[in-house]
């Protein structure tokens, strides 16, 4: 069988044990993101590790590829480390303030540049924005299907792909021919260990980093100006809830609770 | 179906403070007789797709003719259900269509301007941004099953059904769709439940875990989880309550031993009451709640389970929740 070239789309993302230190400015109404560190999105781990998986078996090339602030070279370096071949990052201040559609076709034209693939892997949605949408949007902008939920990928003859889908209860068995884009979620693999060592080896690997004058691109269509959706508006939520604190030894709160809970009539 | 019907609640809403029609798109093999429903939900018209390969999702050949209707129809506004499906289908039509797509809002409204607002919390909810599409269209948003309320069925409404020719043959699709199969979800449903019981990364084991199951047993309630208990398979991703997993509006919710991390508190805020079990005096989720017991779990829901217990033995009229 002939060796796949795979492609996986990484995002870094601020590290979620670092959330609740997001500061909302109240009056830019912009998010406050300075000094929290980035992780890569844990789903896209385990997208890299199917594409070492499938070039362990059949050979080819992996190439990491990210649309992000230069501070995301760091991200793709880990990439590397975990054993991607090469890497691109996109970073320029004209793909900055990118929904997902700027995103996507930002990539997609990454992506043609770097010419024929077979697969490309993405997480199924990111940690942070989690709409799922780049996979599916790359697929359209690159006119191949795309397949999401993946759980499972078999890798056939003829360049035909199987891939187990999961449904809320349940999964669809699905074949298609590549070259075509995978979304895949956790069940599918569980990713490598990969040492501090290794990671700390990769900081010296070579990152190629493009800017929008390097892709064949309408510039219009990418960063702030090329989305669509806008946010319009930024708040904190209110929750307004009784928060009587029953107190005392556990079977006198118990009583208590109990008792609360049938005089308002929900027990 | 129970997220469509949500969907046509929440555009009926629009539509009509909007002073326009709302069309319901039914895709599938067979599935004529549902168009009615539709209606009875709220739609105007329902645009019918019927063709075999349509009988089960399938993202190129849906992708294919609902692009083709919205380019033909120019809906300014395109909601669709954020599930498997929805979260499949919803991104390639933006792309199709060149629209903005917002996910998983959990409020819909439209401003004076008619622009659609969509609503959707950020980094797990500890922010909610209002998002707009101010020039493309359609402007398409997903909502998760359980956020919207569904609309009560208006009997005898009238509603024009349009059927859509397919002319569609494997042949010209790449995907093929070998099997389905259908796999039983383990737990009760808590969507549908009136009394949910959830429990944390605090209950700490397997074994803990069932004192929460225990507790939900002696109310004849469902059994809920945050991300860590359905990491660690104590309970399965269907009884996942949160930003990513359900959304319950039960008249009675109890957290037990949950901290109240904002994607969390998303799917539970709509409960009537909520009552938070924490031996953390400054769990986030005391502020949530109505009522809150700082305490070991351990200690609280054995005695719970007591009091509950000799209240349902008694002759009390005692309402039941399953």
């Amino acid at each position: 069988m002939s060796p796949v070239k795979s492609i996986v789309c990484v995002k870094p993302v601020p590290d979620p044990r670092h959330w609740s230190e997001l500061a909302l400015d109240p009056v830019t109404k912009t998010l406050r993101r300075e000094g929290i560190p980035s992780v890569l999105n844990p789903l896209d781990k385990h997208a890299l590790e199917e594409a070492l998986r499938i070039k362990e078996r059949f050979g080819g090339i992996v190439t990491a590829i990210s649309m992000a602030p230069l501070t995301a070279t760091d991200s793709l370096r880990e990439a590397i480390a975990i054993g991607a071949d090469d890497a691109v990052l996109l970073s320029d201040r004209s793909f900055a303030g990118a929904d997902t559609l700027a995103t996507s076709y930002a990539l997609a034209a990454a992506i043609k540049k770097l010419g024929e693939f077979d697969l490309i892997l993405c997480g199924n949605q990111s940690l942070d924005g989690g709409t799922g949408q780049v996979g599916p949007e790359i697929a359209e902008f690159l006119g191949v299907p795309h397949v999401t939920y993946a759980r499972k990928i078999q890798i056939l003859e003829r360049g035909i792909v199987r891939v187990e889908r999961a449904l809320e209860y349940g999964y669809m068995v699905i074949e298609g021919r590549m070259p075509l884009v995978l979304s895949v979620v956790k069940e599918i693999n569980v990713p490598r260990y990969v040492s501090l060592m290794r990671i700390s080896e990769a900081m010296q690997a070579e990152v190629r980093v493009w800017t929008s004058r390097d892709l064949d691109i309408d510039s219009s269509r990418i960063g702030l100006s090329g989305s669509p959706t806008q946010v319009a508006d930024l708040f904190l939520p209110v929750m307004e809830r009784r928060g009587e604190m029953l107190s005392g030894a556990p079977d006198t709160a118990s009583k208590l609770l109990v008792q609360r809970l049938r005089e308002l009539g929900v027990l | 179906m129970t997220v469509s019907m949500e969907m046509l609640g929440c555009g009926r809403k629009i539509a009509d403070k909007l002073n326009t029609d709302l069309a319901a798109v039914l895709l599938g093999h067979d599935v004529e007789h549902l168009a009615g429903e539709l209606v009875a939900y709220g739609a105007d018209k329902v645009y019918l797709a019927d063709n075999k390969l349509l009988t089960f999702y399938h993202s190129e050949a849906y992708a294919a003719i609902i692009s083709d209707l919205a380019r033909k129809k120019r809906p300014e506004i395109f909601l669709l259900g954020s599930t498997s499906t929805g979260r499949d289908l919803a991104p390639r039509l933006a792309a199709k269509l060149c629209t903005g797509l917002t996910a998983d809002c959990v409020g819909l409204d439209v401003n004076e301007k008619g622009q659609l607002l969509q609503v959707v919390p950020a980094f797990g909810g500890n922010v909610m941004a209002t998002v707009v599409c101010p020039k493309h269209r359609p402007q398409m948003a997903t909502v998760r099953p359980g956020v919207m309320i569904p609309p009560t069925i208006v009997e005898g409404r009238r509603g024009e059904v349009l059927k859509i020719p397919v002319d569609l043959k494997q042949e010209d699709l790449n995907i093929k769709i070998l099997d389905i199969v259908t796999e039983e979800p383990r737990a009760a449903p808590i969507d549908t439940a009136d009394v949910v019981i959830a429990g944390g990364w605090g209950v700490g084991s397997i074994d803990n875990w069932r004192l929460v199951e225990e507790l939900a047993r002696s109310i004849g309630a469902a059994v809920g989880a945050t991300r860590p208990p359905v990491d660690e398979k104590w309970a399965s991703e269907d009884q996942l309550i949160g930003q990513s997993g359900k959304t319950v509006r039960p008249r009675l919710y109890i957290g037990i031993a949950i901290s109240g991390a904002m994607q969390h508190l998303v799917g539970i805020q709509d409960s009537r009451v909520i009552v938070a079990i924490n031996k953390d005096p400054n769990a986030p989720i005391f502020k949530a709640a109505d009522f809150g017991i700082v305490a070991d779990f351990r200690d609280v829901v054995p005695t719970l389970v007591e009091q509950i217990t000799k209240l349902r033995s008694t002759k009390d009229s005692f309402a039941t929740g399953t």
